[in-house]
């Protein structure tokens, strides 16, 4: 199993946001989470990546074998977690292209490498933005600064195809994006979609599971998976509603 | 030449000038402690100087002691006292070691972070280097070089025996011995330091600056440097090291000047990397600095771009008076304090000519407990018809125990005259951090490079091989100040 999560609780300043959620993720598998807002999906992102603040008050991550509660975020990253954020953030006067050698290099180091060769990495970097048909001016550009919402999307996606993840999470990267720009999403994520690795897609819209097509579906409210199943459940919800779910639950 | 084969050679030469010792004319000897009227006699009768020379340091001397250290920078430190010091040392030789193996291991390491190549390395920490092609040879190369087109560059010292027309017509031109507290010390005593005049319509063909990045760690204390660029002339100069200095001196207080003639221009980079003190703020340099240019002829300019790192206290505000008709002055910085490191830094420009332009690019970056100042002047003469200033200066904090504060004061006597200022102040956020840290890259790498992407602007002004290293020498200045 690649991702175990038992019965985690998770407080942001005290006030409890995770409620006991579980959630098994094995490899080559892709679970959709959805869910109405505020119910802890991204906090449920930040919970897996190890971000501060979150604080794991109850339970367990297992990653790969390994009890990563409090395991620092570089080396859940460089272990093979990613998170494409639901708001990237801008980085001014650091090129992508710096950015983007700067976590490689870190990844090698990680596992023992040399740095990357210069024709390596540049050969990669063409060959990923051409996969999520990004611009090529965009990597000359600081991180994300005065990038257009989908850019910054695509931009996410462009990082995931570079580093390799095993364990890639999405958080709601298909929001605020065209048909166009959603199936060159789809098409990075299907294209990196393998026997070793698995995904977590976040999404408000069954849309997005037309293209990626999701192994299991999971509907997240109030800090817990309230329900799980397979591809059509997303059907359902987007027939029914969250509140024929959320009705059964707080009866 | 290759470019690199061109920086080994040149290496080479600074190599050679070490290991026999810059001052190896002069006697070893030592002036007693504290300053009087007897000390300067005694410094100028060391140095074999003219008697102008000797009545400037004199006029200086009985002038300072007139003058009152100034209060007004935000800056504090125990009182100085300037009967303590030693004015005049010959240069130790230090203990040559054998190998880097005797080196302190944390300053090996710093050098490795920089990227230092390992003969630099042993020549910065003293160890004896081989010369492993024809040293002499390539000295001459490199004087040759600078002969060819008639380039005068030595040490203040050979200047004053050598060239001393030019000297005496120059020195003080800029920075009058009454200009400051600092200033007037700095002419009464002042040890050695740099000469450099570009004759008419001569483009100097070598960055002054790798000679200076080794030579760096033998400058004196009360360092005195004068660069003459003539008409159409053009020198791109570089002062200081990105390797850690120390020195057992903690009183600094250089002069620098410039000057330009018609339509001639000067490129002035400084990396500032003494010793900052220890992390409670024991120890440490004070730098108190007087660097000024004149752009006196027209269509000339000057640029002053500074990295500043080191030192317990630094004090420095490279200025240029834009005296010709469409002058240019151009001020670029970035200044990082941590722990307990204070820094007043910035500019004036003062602008007399017709359609005189001027750029203020100030990126302060504040960590641990330290106090960062930027103060910056920009004045408009009456007559200086259509001048334009633009000025930024943006405060980066890491922590909340650091202070930065900005302190622009604009004078004006010309309608015509447009100055824009914009000031910014933030701090590294959550958010990128963590941004960073997802991607693998560990906190402190992750500081180095958001903050190297805020002072971007400005390393971009360095020469090449040195932007390089100033970025490492940001991330290194900052380590440990987060998290
Ligand atoms: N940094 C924070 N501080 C306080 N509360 C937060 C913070 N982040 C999220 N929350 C709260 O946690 C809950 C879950 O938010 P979130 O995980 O972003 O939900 P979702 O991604 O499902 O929309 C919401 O009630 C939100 O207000
Ligand atoms: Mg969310």
């Amino acid at each position: 199993m690649l991702l175990n999560i038992k019965n985690l609780h998770v407080a942001i300043n005290g006030k409890e946001i995770l409620k006991g959620l579980n959630l098994s993720v094995n490899k080559g598998e892709v679970h959709a989470i959805m869910g109405p807002n505020g119910t802890g999906k991204s906090t449920l992102a930040a919970a897996i990546t190890g971000r501060e603040n979150y604080d794991i008050t109850k339970g367990e991550i297992i990653y790969d074998g390994e009890t990563i509660n409090d395991m620092a975020p570089d080396i859940r990253a460089n272990k093979g977690i990613f998170l494409s954020f639901q708001y990237p953030v801008e980085i001014p006067g650091v090129s992508m292209t710096n950015f983007m050698r700067t976590a490689i290099n870190a990844q090698r180091e990680f596992n023992g490498l040399e740095a990357i060769p210069a024709g390596e990495f540049l050969k990669k970097m063409e060959e990923m933005k051409k996969l999520v048909d990004i611009n090529t001016k965009l990597t000359k550009r600081s991180v994300n600064e005065g990038f257009s919402g989908g850019e910054k999307k695509k931009n996410e996606i462009f990082q995931m195809a570079m580093l390799e993840p095993k364990l890639a999470i999405l958080d709601e990267t298909d929001s605020g994006l065209d048909i166009d720009a959603l199936k060159v999403v789809a098409r990075g994520v299907n294209e990196l979609r393998s026997t070793d690795n698995a995904f977590v897609v976040i999404t408000h819209y069954q849309r997005l599971l037309d293209y990626i097509v999701p192994d299991f579906v999971h509907v997240m409210y109030d800090g817990r998976i309230v329900k799980s199943g397979g591809k059509g459940l997303a059907f359902e919800l987007e027939e029914k509603g969250y509140d024929w779910i959320i009705d059964q639950e707080d009866e | 030449m290759s470019e690199s084969k061109n920086e080994n050679i040149l290496d080479q030469v600074t190599n050679e000038e070490y290991k026999y010792g810059f001052y190896s004319d002069i006697e070893m000897d030592m002036a007693p402690k504290g300053l009087t009227e007897e000390t300067i006699r005694f410094i100028s009768a060391k140095k074999n100087e003219p008697d102008w020379l000797l009545e400037f340091r004199l006029k200086a001397f009985r002038y300072w002691q007139k003058m009152e250290e100034p209060d007004w920078a935000l800056i504090s430190h125990p009182p100085i006292d300037y009967q303590d010091i030693i004015y005049y040392a010959a240069p130790k030789k230090k203990k040559e070691l054998e190998s880097l193996d005797e080196v302190d291991p944390e300053l090996l390491d710093t050098f490795n972070k920089l990227g230092i190549s390992l003969e630099e390395q042993k020549m910065l920490a003293g160890v004896a280097v081989d010369a492993v092609i024809d040293s002499v040879s390539v000295k001459t190369t490199f004087q040759d070089t600078l002969a060819k087109h008639d380039i005068i560059f030595c040490s203040f010292s050979e200047a004053v025996q050598n060239h001393p027309d030019l000297v005496k017509k120059y020195l003080a031109s800029v920075v009058p011995v009454t200009d400051n507290y600092f200033a007037a010390l700095n002419s009464a005593v002042f040890s050695d330091g740099s000469f450099c005049y570009i004759p008419k319509g001569v483009r100097c063909p070598i960055e002054l600056s790798t000679y200076f990045r080794i030579n760096a760690a033998n400058t004196g204390q009360f360092e005195r440097t004068l660069l003459i660029a003539d008409e159409g002339g053009y020198v791109s100069y570089l002062e200081g090291c990105t390797a850690p200095m120390r020195d057992e001196n903690q009183l600094h207080a250089a002069v620098v000047e410039i000057i330009t003639m018609d339509d001639a221009e000067v490129k002035y980079s400084t990396v500032q990397n003494w010793y900052p003190g220890n992390k409670e703020g024991k120890g440490g340099i004070y730098n108190f600095v007087t660097k000024r240019g004149l752009c006196k002829g027209k269509n000339s300019k000057i640029s002053w771009t500074q990295v500043e790192t080191g030192s317990a206290i630094t004090w420095k505000y490279p200025s240029c008076v834009l005296h010709g008709d469409n002058s240019v002055g151009e001020f670029y910085s970035v200044a990082v304090t941590n722990n307990y490191q204070q820094a007043d830094t910035g500019s004036k420009m003062i602008h007399q000519g017709k359609n005189t332009k001027s750029t203020i690019i100030s990126k302060g970056i504040s960590a641990g407990k330290s106090n960062n100042s930027y103060r910056g002047m920009v004045r408009i003469g009456r007559k200086a018809e259509n001048a334009r200033n633009f000025s930024q200066c943006d405060s980066l904090l890491l922590g909340d125990q650091c202070g930065a504060h900005t302190f622009p004061y604009i004078k004006s006597a010309n309608e015509t005259a447009v100055v824009e200022h914009e000031a910014t102040t933030s701090k590294i956020s959550e958010e990128q951090l963590f941004y960073c840290q997802q991607r693998g890259i560990d906190m402190e790498k992750a500081i180095g490079l958001i903050v190297n992407g805020y002072a971007k602007e400005v390393l971009n002004k360095l020469p090449m091989e040195f932007a390089m290293e100033a970025q490492k020498l940001l991330a290194i200045t900052l380590e440990g100040s987060v998290g």
